[in-house]
């Protein structure tokens, strides 16, 4: 017996290269016995699952970020290794290292799996994608290699059922066998070691494998058209048209679905309840401020639906050679395309997806400009504020202002993001030389309905989540500032004026004046560091709307008669920039372990969003529209 | 002799009227899409890259860039011919020139 941990349960690992499909192989062992979580301190996330084996064998299995080397180059990397050698203090070293290998490409595997051999570990090769292997000719021969390697070898194909029937019974063998732990001897590889394990690995695969995968036809012939220099840019602009096209128009009709689903809520427990504060509360607290978010919810999946498929397609790494040079152009590293991509969904994704970039001042730069994307969470304060000021006329009978206005917004924060990452690299870090940007480029592969599934049912849940968290709390507490003190019977003013919500904003009012706010934007920016779109909510609370939030256009009506132009030019421009996002702003001191740059963050976001407020406010009212 | 120069190294008339092909190393940052060759060394040391010289050898070596492989430049991106997409074997690989600078081809 292997040397077990817990009640009787081995503790596996699966190590691999990038693109190996290690996560489609540890779904199909593990199915949906998946927990997600982090690795304490750090944000890279942990996801470990458990399977029996065929004699009944229960085993733990954790699914380590993919690597080339153990030599650690990026924070990823970093948890392979400690996990690998047994350095992370919370966690077992495992029992077996399962190492996952791409059947149509070896060579770096088999590398891999040299190196890993110096763990002293029980190791196994799994060579994934077998079928794909054998439909392009290859021929491996099994045995040969687990004798050439000195390591069991077994093929499995982890998308199709019954694929993995093989590797579980090696497992079953291979636990019940023993093997030997031999003493760790690894040592981070020098050149002459790295080149040697190289030739090594080329050797067994020339006496193992016959007739070793060509170039992939399909892939070929697909980047010809995709990587091509004009063509390939072109396609990827229109790409990314059609995915913020689609999250505007396809996402509407379900969003209109919740949103009278939640209307019709409200009325129930307007009808229901007996009038007073209770009625309220929940009817404009509760179902109101929490359904004001959740509407958003087919916005973000969409997003993420093409993220996701675009990712599992093999396409963001071409997305990353296309972009290299023009990102450059303002210091920022190809792969910064892929977070930043993100952030227009959430910019907290976006910056944990910063994890890939290796070089600490490009991730920073990055981490820097990710919240100055137009997240999903600024869509509601846009729609609101444009719908409600901008007439819905055509501009030369073909783009509607309204949507022209929007385009602008989002242009303003791509290029706010550009020009501070120019700042930072070629002001702060003149004298840093730009890093490498190196990146293998998956084969195509047809996306698997189940992965996507799997993925996009995790972002939903993280993000009800946090609406049944985060911001159902922040809407009970504007509610309640809103609410309290209760105006006195012989009130003259509406209620909300005697409340602590307006002696807030009252004495926030002074700051903001300059740039417009009155003091009912001022209280519904607080609530809004939590969510920005609670802001929309808040405003309607504050506004005392009955029903909160009786359709949106509601609101909107109410806010046209009551702010200038300039006021609501002004509030667009600071949402270009403001960091109003305590989540974003807590991820940001995560991923970088430091509160100085969550706090440089929010600083220069405040200073950007003050300035530009009060310019284009003035600008506004010196144009006649104060 | 007519000396005619191609990706490949340099090619010339002998005497008796053989077409021979001198092979000489070149960096694969300067070779164009289409350029095919077999890596003959790893020169890291004089290269401008932010890695160390030990440690872009090491980088290049784990993507597969080892003598006798077998490469070609498959793309190129548009802005200043940059990045390339190189096929190592049997796998593709984007870096740019400035880093296959230091892989000699030919």
């Amino acid at each position: 017996m292997i040397a077990t941990t817990g009640a009787g349960a081995c503790h596996f690992a699966l190590v691999g290269t990038p693109n190996s499909g290690k996560t489609a192989l540890f779904n199909a062992l593990t199915g949906n016995r998946q927990k997600v979580a982090n690795y304490p301190g750090v944000t890279v996330e942990r996801k470990s699952g458990a399977l029996v084996t065929p004699s009944g064998r229960k085993v733990t299995i954790v699914d380590l970020p993919g690597t080339y080397s153990l030599r650690a180059r990026s924070p990823d990397e970093e948890i392979t290794r400690d996990v690998v050698l047994g350095r992370l203090a919370a966690e077992a070293q495992p029992d077996l290292l399962l190492c996952v290998a791409d059947s149509t490409n070896l060579r770096l595997a088999i590398r891999l799996v040299l190196e890993l051999k110096h763990v002293g570990r029980p190791l196994m090769l799994v060579l994934n994608m077998i079928d794909i292997a054998n439909k392009r000719g290859v021929e491996i021969d099994v045995e040969k290699m687990s004798a050439a390697l000195g390591v069991p070898v077994v093929t499995a194909v982890a998308i199709r059922r019954g694929g993995t029937d093989a590797l579980l019974r090696q497992i079953d063998e291979l636990v019940a066998n023993r093997p030997e732990n031999v003493p760790h001897s690894w040592h981070s590889p020098t050149v002459g070691e790295l080149r040697a394990a190289q030739r090594e690995a080329d050797a067994i695969l020339r006496a193992t494998v016959r007739n070793p995968a060509k170039a992939d036809n399909l892939t070929t012939r697909l980047d010809a058209v995709l990587l091509h220099p004009v063509a390939g840019l072109v396609i990827l602009f229109v790409l990314l048209f059609v995915m913020f096209q689609a999250v505007f128009s396809w996402a509407q009709p379900l969003m209109n679905l919740i949103s009278s689903g939640f209307d019709a809520l409200g009325a129930l427990a307007h009808d229901t309840l007996p009038g007073g504060i209770l009625q309220s509360f929940i009817q404009n607290g509760v179902i109101s401020g929490v359904g004001s978010v959740i509407v958003f919810l087919p916005q973000i999946l969409t997003l993420f639906l093409f993220i996701l498929l675009l990712e599992d397609l093999g396409y963001m790494a071409r997305a990353a050679f296309l972009m290299d040079r023009i990102m450059g152009g303002a210091g920022l590293h190809g792969r910064a395309f892929i977070p930043l991509l993100s952030s227009f969904a959430c910019a907290i994704p976006g910056i944990m997806a910063t994890r890939v970039i290796d070089n600490k001042r490009d991730r920073l730069t990055t981490i820097l400009v990710a919240p100055l994307m137009t997240c999903s969470a600024r869509i509601p304060v846009y729609t609101l504020i444009i719908s409600a000021f901008v007439p819905a006329t055509k501009v030369w009978g073909l783009f509607s202002l309204q949507g022209l206005v929007m385009f602008g917004l989002y242009a303003g924060g791509i290029f706010s993001a550009l020009g501070v990452s120019f700042v930072a690299k070629y002001v702060f870090w003149r004298d840093q030389p730009s890093p490498p940007f190196m990146l293998e480029l998956p084969d195509y592969k047809l996306p698997r309905v189940k992965s996507v599934a799997l993925g996009l049912y995790t972002r939903a849940k993280a993000f009800l989540q946090r609406a049944g968290t985060t911001i159902f709390s922040m809407m009970v507490l504007i509610w309640f500032l809103a609410s309290f003190p209760q105006a006195p019977a012989n009130a003259t003013e509406p209620p909300i004026n005697y409340s602590v919500a307006a002696w807030i904003g009252h004495a926030m009012q002074p700051v903001l004046a300059p740039v417009g706010f009155n003091w009912q934007i001022s209280v519904a920016l607080v609530p809004g560091m939590a969510a920005r779109e609670v802001a929309v909510a808040a405003l309607g609370t504050v506004y005392s709307i009955e029903g909160g939030k009786q359709a949106a256009s509601a609101i909107g009506h109410v806010l046209a008669g009551k702010w200038s132009l300039a006021t609501a030019l002004a509030l667009l421009v600071w949402y270009i920039f403001a960091p109003q996002c305590a989540s974003t702003l807590a991820v940001i001191r995560r991923e970088t372990g430091s509160w100085k740059w969550m706090a440089i963050t929010f600083a220069y976001m405040l200073t950007l969003a003050y300035i530009a407020a009060f310019a284009t406010f003035h600008i506004a009212v010196a144009m006649g529209a104060g | 002799m007519r000396i005619r120069r191609n990706t490949n190294g340099r090619e010339f008339v002998s005497r008796d009227s053989q077409v021979v092909t001198v092979k000489t190393s070149s960096p694969l940052g300067r070779a164009l899409p289409g350029f095919r060759g077999r890596i003959d060394a790893i020169q890291a040391a004089e290269h401008t890259s932010v890695l160390s010289a030990d440690e872009l050898e090491r980088r290049l070596i784990e993507l597969g860039f080892v003598e006798g492989a077998i490469v070609e430049i498959l793309h190129e991106g548009f802005f200043g011919r940059d990045p390339i997409a190189v096929r190592v074997d049997n796998a593709t690989v984007a870096l740019r020139r400035r880093e296959a600078m230091a892989v000699l081809v030919t």
